[in-house]
């Protein structure tokens, strides 16, 4: 999509055969340098999988000590997926709603003026350091959550989400902060896409009398479907691989536990978290069981983020 | 609520009823008093008292407004107040953020605490600085930059002027954005691998690491933003430059590259800005350091990010004491202040010589 738009001077082409072109050595140079960095960018890539490969795969008949009390690396790596996956989706859960609202703000709620400091203010949030999110949420954010938890799990133990118990330092707290982190991101990208809306529908549809609800909910949200969906894969692949807030903030140990509950002290380890947290006293086929980990995590955020950019595009070739 | 019936069964005009104008000013008065009692009647705490008064002043205005305006302007209303919710609750975490970073890691910084390092200093008690950990993060965050910025800027060039719409450049876009998707941490344990493999050394720590680590999260942005500047470039620039007999190159050197200066250096700012506050790919190739190690090919390098969270995991679990945590906060401040002022700095640039085409 993004190579199309210059169909481009092709002038050192061009030229006719008997007029012979200057020997242009600037140009031979510029342009084989400019190939050059593309091709590195190819081969940076290509390292990525490859060094994590060579130093991935020993781990695959790792086992006891090497896979952190685990009986083989399927188990570790399944139970650790297990934990990144289920604190991103509740992460999804949270940020969803909120990346909505934001977004109309900026671009159908607010008045002109307001709307772009308002912008200003999300972007400001997506400056800020993930360690820095982490110590706040630590320090700050854990225990206000946990009156809230006490309460929960008072009140409702017997949904599995909240039996157990109850730490300010769960699974919610976690997944809470990293919904802030993929805010920003999710409010970026769904405000462009409601921006896109042709201004000739949404006056139509105001002009046969909707409200600014009945507007955005006939006009806005059916044109912007595909890429709300596509941001919200984006951001799922952005909290999927998310390393320090979890790691500071969750309290987990070894590959954690396979439990539902998210307020509880027992809870699940996310594959960056437990990389982060168990790096500094590992050696020899320890090391080699986290980059395998690293691998999985990886494969996973390219998937979803392929889905999420598949999907987009579609969107785009259809409207 | 009373006062305003009076003013609803007029007779039956074209006009349908409608709310006073100060509805939304009087159901959250209405709406603060019940959270208010309600909240002292239970004994709980401010949070409580503001939910209830949120949810008081949904349900009031949406019967409200159901009573006199009917169904759809009341859900109009609801979701107008759901809306501006969202915002206010994604601005309360920022500015309990910022005023806790604020308070808590002012008073630390003192000159003394920037320009001393940690040497003979534990990571719990007082004393010690973060004149190292400062320097390491402009080290490796500059080695980042040098290898990033040629090689985003080139190939952006490269896939805007060379080679628009071939088979390669399409490649390379999706490389990019596959690059765009890579988790930090990943970035880290393949600069770990590379190094293992290059160095033979079973738990390499060097700031080229790190830079190289930075790089791979770099170069994704600095393409991208590069790219959509480069585009902006009229094409007529372009083409008057070559009817005038312009080589290529000069062509891009001389025209193309000045019209889209202002924002391919925001796009660049931005992006150191983002890769200066990363901290899990330099907690595994740069390690920590108790002073300033000025040599990126050997040896740990103390970076900021990691500073703030070795210290942090310096205890077991959430048993800080007070002094010990204050170290934690300045050093967070630093960084916040770092970060954003890069960022500031990337917005004023943009803003000023912002090109006049586009958005």
């Amino acid at each position: 999509m993004s190579t199309m738009v210059d169909p481009g001077p092709e002038a050192p082409e061009a030229p006719p055969v008997e007029a012979k072109p200057p020997t242009r050595l600037g140009d031979l140079l510029f342009s084989k340098v400019s190939l050059v960095s593309g091709l590195i960018v190819i081969l940076f890539l290509a390292g990525v999988g490859t060094f994590l490969l060579i130093q991935g795969l020993p781990a695959l008949d790792a086992s006891g000590e090497a896979t952190y009390g685990e009986p083989d690396i399927w188990k570790f790596v399944g139970m650790l997926l297990y934990g990144t996956i289920y604190a991103s989706l509740i992460a999804i859960v949270i940020v969803t709603p909120l990346a909505v609202g934001l977004a109309l703000v900026i671009s159908h709620y607010a008045p002109k003026a307001l709307a772009k400091p308002v912008g200003y203010l999300v972007d400001l949030l997506a400056a800020v350091p993930s360690v820095v999110f982490g110590l706040w949420g630590l320090e700050v954010l854990a225990p206000k959550l946990l009156p809230a938890y006490k309460w929960l799990n008072e009140h409702f133990s017997w949904i599995p989400l909240f039996d157990g118990s109850v730490n300010s330092r769960s699974l919610l707290t976690a997944s809470i902060v990293l919904a802030l982190m993929a805010l920003p991101i999710v409010t970026a990208l769904l405000r462009e896409i409601f921006a896109q809306t042709p201004r000739a529908h949404e006056e139509a549809a105001l002009a046969l009398g909707a409200t600014r609800w009945e507007m955005i909910r006939l006009a806005v949200f059916p044109y912007a479907r595909s890429g709300m969906v596509a941001a919200i894969l984006l951001g799922l692949g952005r909290a999927l691989g998310e390393t320090m807030a979890v790691a500071m903030v969750l309290s987990a140990t070894g590959t954690g536990y396979l439990t539902l509950s998210i307020i509880s002290a027992e809870n699940p380890n996310t594959i960056a978290a437990f990389i982060a947290n168990n790096y500094a006293n590992a050696s020899g086929d320890k090391i080699n069981t986290m980059i395998f980990a690293g691998l999985a995590l990886f494969l996973l955020t390219f998937v979803v983020n392929f889905a999420g950019r598949w999907i987009a595009t579609r969107g785009q070739n259809k409207g | 609520m009373t006062h305003t019936e009076i003013a609803a069964p007029q007779e039956m005009a074209i006009r349908a009823g409608q709310l006073p104008r100060a509805a939304t000013l009087l159901t959250v008065v209405f709406a603060v008093a019940i959270g208010g009692v309600a909240g002292m009647l239970l004994g709980s705490g401010f949070a409580v008292m503001v939910l209830l008064a949120w949810l008081v002043f949904l349900v009031s205005l949406t019967a409200w407004s159901t009573a006199v305006e009917g169904r759809r302007k009341a859900t109009d209303r609801l979701v107008n107040a759901l809306v501006w919710s969202t915002f206010a609750v994604a601005m309360m975490p920022l500015l309990s953020l910022l005023y806790t970073v604020i308070v808590k890691g002012g008073p630390v910084l003192t000159p003394s605490f920037l320009q001393s390092d940690m040497t003979g200093f534990a990571s719990l008690g007082q004393g010690g600085g973060i004149y190292h950990a400062i320097m390491g993060t402009i080290m490796v965050t500059a080695i980042a930059a040098i290898i990033a910025i040629p090689v985003g800027l080139f190939t952006a060039i490269y896939l805007v002027e060379y080679s628009a719409g071939s088979r390669l450049a399409k490649v390379i876009t999706f490389l990019v954005d596959v690059m765009t998707g890579i988790p930090s941490i990943v970035a880290g344990l393949f600069a770990l691998s590379l190094f293992i493999v290059l160095t033979g050394d079973p738990l390499p720590r060097l700031g080229l690491g790190g830079g190289v680590a930075l790089s791979l999260l770099m170069i994704p942005t600095v393409v991208r933003s590069v790219e959509e500047m480069l585009k902006l470039v009229p094409d007529d620039l372009r083409e008057a430059s070559y009817a005038l007999g312009v080589p290529k190159w000069r062509t891009i050197v001389k025209v193309v590259l000045p019209t889209a200066v202002a924002g391919i250096v925001t796009g660049i700012t931005l992006a150191i800005a983002r890769v200066a506050g990363e901290t899990a790919p330099l907690l595994l190739i740069c390690g920590t350091f108790p002073e300033a190690n000025w040599n990126p090919f050997s040896g740990a390098v103390q970076t900021l990010p990691v500073y703030i969270y070795s210290s942090l995991n310096g205890t077991t679990d959430a048993k800080y004491g007070d002094i010990w945590t204050d170290r934690v906060w300045g050093a967070a401040l630093v960084l916040i202040i770092i970060v954003m002022a890069l960022n500031l700095i990337a917005r004023i640039i943009g803003n000023i010589f912002a090109p006049k085409t586009g958005r």
